[in-house]
Order: structure tokens, then C-alpha cells, then sequence
């Protein structure tokens, strides 16, 4: 079931950063009072925030209504939603059938390996969270996985290690300068 | 003369191959060189397995270039373009000569993908002048009741092409039956089958069809809201039917009072799904998009009653929908010549796996499945031998190669235990361990299954443990009896299709494979060398070269050996992780 996702991650809740809760006003009063507008308001907190901070339930149930525990109950229950904030690059990692049968675990494992975090972690430096993810439809590409928007096909361990170090590297000349 | 057009495949698949730069160096040659051809962007084209895509189209003809990097791009401009001089070893498919891929478009009929790879999907005019809307522009003009409406599409034999392959047409008609003052169409573009990508290639490369498709719907069942639940993760089709609804509504062919039609007033508006496999149920995405956890509803009522917000609602998927304005427009009689006794029309597939030219086909029922992969697909991969097909993705099963001359058609399919499904069509070879696939899918449908109904729940996570056991040598006997047992428990005590179905995959394989199971459980074997704890590991003489790294890299010191000299394995201490034989540079280490 779905909510063992959660669970799992309990430990690692998320840590205190200050969350600036007034960004969240616009998209209150655009949804307030329409039918259907739970899951449109938690996809708009995600958006805001990268992940839906504790506070922001809180404030949304007082300001709309919405109950917390039904909320939760969808925030819990569909993959898109994150309870924890995310890396800045969110490596998504296609498990789909023909990237299984083309051995995207080992791939998988390299990057994990290389990032010293577990599946659905964030590493220590905040750059990168990684994600295996069901099929991204790029099948005929496979192994796949996606950085960002950008997808990169037709992977092995070699070639993802270089694509992610790349961007590691990019980061730090970044702050450098 | 008409002007020479170098077409660029701009959809998910080229551009993960890198079709923009492509297009970016193509324009740059054009402004600099000043030349005279016209630039122009596609969606998909279909073959996959070459892309990046550029199709020249001059006045001898079309000329399909594959695997074009910008440095290639440059190369075709130069001879082509400016000497009129084609490069056949480029070129990939061709109505001109016989170039080397041209079997792949052999036997296909392109229906649901008749525009995707021909036109513009951001440009409406280029739709319209490919009988886009016409269909509905017919419906009005004959003055076609909703009745003749859906006359036509029950006399077409279409079926729900999400995989059901319920009668499209009895569909509508029930919705129509049902009284009431607000209706909903409902276009499923869920497409959560790991290893398919049929959906959202039609809509990347042809969103207008789906728009006009539920356009007519609406007119049939006389509802005049519709919704598209689309997948988030397909961000590029949501954007290209973003455009296309307010390009269509610009037009007025969206809105109020369309073609002039008193009454007849219809709007689209789009739903991302939140990422949950079970809402491609038709309840569950009901739910999902009243903002409720996707978790299915009892049926009856049935969503033709009691759909959207308690009102009569009528779902049907992406490529349902894409057939639909060709068959009013051509007529019932131009679709039902194509198929079987009982599935008509077409189907469209995703060729994916182990074969060599993977890619989007569409096909006409009764096509063998053995002529789709080999014919079409180019056969297996590396010239190893074909073993297996799964259809049907985690509700599907496999197809063994002796079966391979099954047609596809729905009745034919599910006598084999697996389901046509949406159109995933993913091939093994020998390498692939059908007790690992099972497994694979039982992992998936596991963590998808809503947690409604006990049985799917918990049957599921049982299944999966005695699967894993099985993979890590530690099955016994009594395994496969117990997965069956609960195999038809579940498939009898689940509310949703996701439950009824989730069992496939497992009673195929053992239905076909019942041996490598057996070797699995009783002598420890995993004969495609794919479940790692099962697999054995030893130095390959004449190739190691002593460098050590495989020594350096066992977490258990399993391997010994000095520097330059031959190492050795020991398979007592062993424990089977494979990292000296992803380790190794020369390929050393045997696995067997």
C-alpha cells in the first residue's frame, strides 16, 4: 500500500527551515470554495515549495475548510506528493517494465552508491534527491531516467555517473564564482 | 513546385535523443546559408529506435533520415538540400527507394496515429487541413441525431481501447439513456502500464483528434463539460493540449453554441493526476478528480448513471477517442473492414524491450503477434533467441514464444491469459527471467493496489514475499501451489480491475515457464542468469590480467590473487553481489 512510503520516512522528518506561508495566499483564493479543489491546492503548495511543508496543511484547512486528516489521507496517498523537502536536482529514475528488462537496477544502484543516500533520500549537500519512479514513457529509450525536465536515454552505470557528476561538478564552479 | 520541407520529430522520445539540437543547428544552416526550404517541427513518428528524426520531403518524394546528430544534420543539408543528392546510407525510410527500415511501416494502418509524424501539433490550420474537425462539422451539417451519432460508432465495432474492449458505441448509448441536466466525457490519459507510451504519443503528436473525439462524444451523449486526466508526469503533452484547447476554443470549435448549433455548448478543461496506477480505474479517477484519494466505488452504479459529481459520465481512453472522428468522417464501413470477427479496427502498440527496432505501430487486428515483432520490430535484439512477450503490462501476461502465432485481436489474446491491455507490448529474450518479471510486476501492483479490499491488499504483499523468497533461493516446495491458491483468491475477492488482474502476470508465467520456477526452488538456479543470488561467479583464465580491481571492489574478500597474476573466486565465501563482474574492465568475470 501507498502509505508505507510515509512511514518509512518518518524518521527523517523534515528539518526546521522557517517556511514562509504567505506565498501560499494567491493560491488560496484562487481555489477556495471550488469543487475538487483539494488535490489542485496540494500540486500548488508542492509547487511553491518543492514539498508541502506541515504548516502549509494547517493553514489551508483554516483558511478553506478542508479537513487535515483529509489532506493527509490524499497527500499520502498519491506519489507525486512529498512530505520532506527535496534536493535541488530531483534525479527520477524509470522503473518501468522495458528499463527493467534492460537492467535499470544496476544503474540505480551505481547512482545510490555514488550519492551515498537510499532510494527517496536527499544527500547531505542538498544538491540531488534521488527517485525510482514508474514508467516515464520513454521506452524505446530505455534504461531512462529524468534530471529536471531533461531526459537522458539508453543509459548503463557508466553513463549515469558521468551525466550526474557533470552536474555536480557544474554546482560547484557555480558557487566558486 | 512545391517548397522542399525538412520535417524535425520533436516529441518525448527525440528530444531525450536530442531532436532540439538538432533543430537548432538545422535553422542555423537555413538563416546562414540562406536556403530555400521550409523548417517545420512534428511530434512523434514512430520510429523510436532511430532517433533523433528528420524527414525531407522535396518533389521526389519523402526521405526519412535517422540517428541525425547536428553534425549529420549538416552533412544531409550540404548534399541534399544543396546538391539534390540524398544519402541513402542515412536515409531509414523512404517512398522512394527501398531504404533499410521500410519494413517497419509494412502492414501498418495508421488510424488513431493517421496526423501524429505528418503535422505541426501545436498548429490547428494543420489539423483542419487534414480533415480535422470535419467530422464534427459533418455531424451538424447532416444534421446527424445523437442516436445516428452513436449508430455509427456501435456499427464501426470499436472497442475501449484502455484494454477492456467494452463496445465504445453501447457505452454512449447507456450515458445518452441516462437522464439528467449535467453530463461529463471523461478522457483517461492515465497511462500508468509501466512500458507503454501510446497515449501519450497521440497526444503529443495530435492533440486536436482527442479534443474533436470528445467533442463528438459530448454532441452523442449530449453532455457539455469534459475533463482530460492526465498523467503530471507526461508534462509535455499537457502543455501541446493546453495550446490545442485554446486554439480550438479561439476557433469555436470549443465553446458555446458551436458551428452555429443552438444548445450545443462544450468545454474541456485538463486534470493532472497525482501519480497513482489504480486511477485508471474508471471510479477511482472519478474520485481523483472530485480531489479524493483515487480508491475505487462499488459498481453499479456505473459511471453512465452515476459518474462525475453523481452525474452521468462517460470515460473512454486516449486513442479511443483518436479513432473517433476518423471513423464518423470516413464512415463505419471504411473502419470495420479492417480486424477480426470481433475486435474491428486497429490497435496501436508500443514495442519495447529486447527488440531491435522498438517504437510505436499500429496494426490491424488479427495481425499475428509473431509478424508485429519480427516483421515490424526487426526481430530480437543482438540475435539472441525470442522467449516471451508480455502484453497487458501488470495486468497482462506472457505470451511464450510457441504461442507467438496468437493474432491480435481481444478474444485470441485473453485465451492465452493475458489481456490486450492498453498496448504495451514488451519483448524478452532468453536473458529475461520470467519468475523476476513476475516478480517485477507484483512489486509494482503491490505498491499500487488502493488497500481497499483485503484481499488485493495484503494477497498481493504475500505473493510477493514467496516471488522474492523464490529469486533469492530460498523457494520451496509448495510455492507455486500457494501462489496460485492466492492467485485466484485475489482475482475473486477484488472490487477493481487493478485486483481481478493484478494475478496475471504470476498464473502465465507459471502456466508457460512452470520449469523455471522449478529451477528456481529446487536446484537454485536461475537459468537466465538474471536473479543475482542465484548466480554463481569464477575468473575466466586467459582474460584476467591481474589488475586487482575485482579484489579491491568484493565486500566479502571472496577474491585472491596477487597483482599480475591470475585471481580466483571463492565461492564458499561468495555472496553473489556481482560487483567484481560490473567491476571488471575486461570482461573476465564469468557468470554462470
Amino acid at each position: 500500500m501507498r502509505i508505507q512510503r510515509v512511514i518509512s520516512k518518518k524518521g527523517q522528518r523534515a528539518e526546521n527551515e522557517p517556511v514562509d506561508l504567505s506565498h501560499l495566499d494567491n493560491l488560496i483564493s484562487k481555489y477556495k470554495n471550488k469543487k475538487g479543489n483539494l488535490i489542485p491546492l496540494l500540486q500548488g503548495t508542492q509547487e511553491i515549495f518543492g514539498y508541502i511543508p506541515h504548516e502549509a496543511f494547517n493553514k489551508i484547512a483554516e483558511e478553506t475548510g478542508l479537513k487535515r486528516s483529509d489532506m493527509f489521507g490524499v497527500a499520502t496517498f498519491y506519489a507525486q506528493f512529498r512530505l520532506m523537502p527535496v534536493g535541488k536536482h530531483i534525479i527520477k529514475m524509470c522503473h518501468g517494465t522495458a528499463c527493467h528488462v534492460l537492467n535499470v537496477t544496476a544503474v540505480t544502484e551505481s547512482l545510490l552508491d555514488y550519492l551515498e543516500i537510499k532510494d527517496g533520500e536527499t544527500t547531505s549537500d542538498k544538491l540531488f534527491t534521488l527517485e525510482a519512479v514508474a514508467c516515464v514513457g520513454c521506452c524505446s529509450l530505455a534504461p531512462v531516467m529524468m534530471i529536471g525536465e531533461e531526459t537522458y536515454g539508453k543509459l548503463n552505470p557508466k553513463e549515469a555517473l558521468k551525466i550526474v557528476k557533470g552536474i555536480k561538478r557544474n554546482e560547484t564552479l557555480e558557487n566558486k564564482s | 513546385m512545391s517548397k522542399t520541407k525538412v520535417i524535425v520529430g520533436l516529441g518525448s522520445c527525440g528530444l531525450a535523443a536530442g531532436a532540439a539540437k538538432t533543430y537548432d543547428a538545422l535553422d542555423k544552416i537555413k538563416t546562414a546559408d540562406n536556403l530555400d526550404f521550409e523548417l517545420a517541427k512534428t511530434s512523434c513518428i514512430g520510429m523510436c529506435f532511430r532517433e533523433p528524426l528528420v524527414e525531407i520531403k522535396d518533389e521526389s518524394g519523402s526521405y526519412i533520415y535517422g540517428e541525425v546528430t547536428p553534425d549529420r544534420a549538416d552533412e544531409i543539408i550540404e548534399k541534399h538540400i544543396k546538391q539534390f543528392s540524398p544519402i541513402h546510407d542515412y536515409v531509414v525510410q523512404s517512398d522512394v527507394f527501398e531504404a533499410r527500415d521500410n519494413a517497419f511501416y509494412e502492414g501498418q494502418v495508421k488510424i488513431a496515429l493517421r496526423n501524429c509524424g505528418y503535422m505541426d501539433p501545436e498548429n490547428i490550420e494543420e489539423y483542419e487541413t487534414r480533415d480535422g474537425y470535419k467530422a464534427i462539422k459533418k455531424i451538424i451539417d447532416n444534421k446527424m441525431s445523437p442516436e445516428d451519432v452513436i449508430q455509427e460508432v456501435l456499427d464501426s465495432g470499436i472497442r475501449g481501447r484502455g484494454g477492456g474492449g467494452f463496445p465504445t458505441g453501447l457505452k454512449w448509448r447507456f450515458a445518452k439513456n441516462s437522464e439528467a441536466s449535467q453530463k461529463y466525457v471523461i478522457c483517461n490519459a492515465d497511462e500508468g502500464d509501466p512500458g507503454a507510451f501510446m497515449d501519450r504519443s497521440i497526444l503529443e503528436g495530435d492533440p486536436h483528434s482527442v479534443l474533436e473525439g470528445m467533442l463528438i462524444c459530448g454532441y452523442a451523449i449530449e453532455a457539455n463539460a469534459a475533463y482530460i486526466y492526465c498523467r503530471a508526469e507526461y508534462p509535455l503533452a499537457i502543455k501541446r493540449l493546453n495550446i490545442a484547447i485554446k486554439q480550438a476554443t479561439e476557433k469555436g470549435y470549443l465553446g458555446k453554441n458551436i458551428f452555429g448549433a443552438n444548445g450545443f455548448d462544450f468545454e474541456i478543461f485538463i486534470k493532472e493526476g497525482a501519480g497513482a496506477f489504480v486511477c485508471g480505474e474508471e471510479t477511482a479517477l472519478i474520485a481523483s478528480i472530485e480531489g479524493e484519494r483515487g480508491m475505487p466505488r462499488r459498481r453499479p452504479p456505473f459511471p453512465a448513471e452515476k459518474g462525475l459529481w453523481k452525474s452521468p459520465t462517460n470515460i473512454n481512453n486516449v486513442e479511443t477517442f483518436a479513432n473517433v472522428p476518423w471513423i464518423i468522417y470516413q464512415g463505419a464501413s471504411s473502419y470495420n473492414r479492417y480486424g477480426t470477427e470481433k475486435s474491428k479496427g486497429t490497435k496501436v502498440f508500443a514495442l519495447t524491450g529486447t527488440i531491435n527496432n522498438g517504437g510505436l505501430v499500429e496494426v490491424p487486428m488479427g495481425m499475428t503477434i509473431k509478424d508485429v515483432i519480427f516483421k515490424l520490430g526487426g526481430g530480437i535484439k543482438d540475435d539472441k533467441k525470442f522467449k516471451a512477450v508480455q502484453l497487458g503490462g501488470p495486468s497482462g501476461g506472457c505470451i511464450p514464444e510457441h504461442l507467438s502465432e496468437t493474432i491480435v485481436d481481444f478474444d485470441s489474446v485473453n485465451a492465452t491469459g493475458a489481456i490486450m491491455g492498453s498496448g504495451g507490448m514488451v519483448v524478452m529474450d532468453e536473458s529475461t527471467c520470467v519468475v523476476d518479471i513476475a516478480r517485477f510486476f507484483l512489486d509494482f501492483t503491490q505498491k499500487e493496489s488502493c488497500g481497499k479490499c483485503t484481499f488485493c491488499r495484503i494477497g498481493t504483499k504475500r505473493m510477493l514475499e514467496i516471488l522474492t523468497r523464490i529469486t533469492e533461493g530460498e523457494g520451496k516446495d509448495g510455492d507455486i501451489e500457494a501462489l496460485e491458491d492466492l492467485s485466484h483468491q485475489i482475482k475473486d475477492s477484488s472490487l477493481c480491475g487493478l485486483g481481478q488482474t493484478a494475478p496475471n502476470p504470476v498464473l502465465t508465467t507459471i502456466k508457460y515457464f512452470k520449469d523455471e520456477y522449478e529451477a528456481h526452488i529446487r536446484d537454485k538456479k536461475c537459468p537466465a542468469l538474471t536473479c543475482k543470488k542465484l548466480l554463481s561467479y569464477k575468473v575466466i583464465e586467459d582474460k584476467c590480467t591481474g589488475c586487482t580491481v575485482c579484489a579491491k571492489a568484493c565486500p566479502v574478500d571472496a577474491i585472491s590473487g596477487e597483482r599480475k597474476e591470475l585471481h580466483h573466486i571463492d565461492m564458499s565465501i561468495c555472496t553473489s553481489c556481482g560487483l567484481c563482474f560490473t567491476k571488471c574492465n575486461f570482461d573476465a568475470i564469468e557468470v554462470y
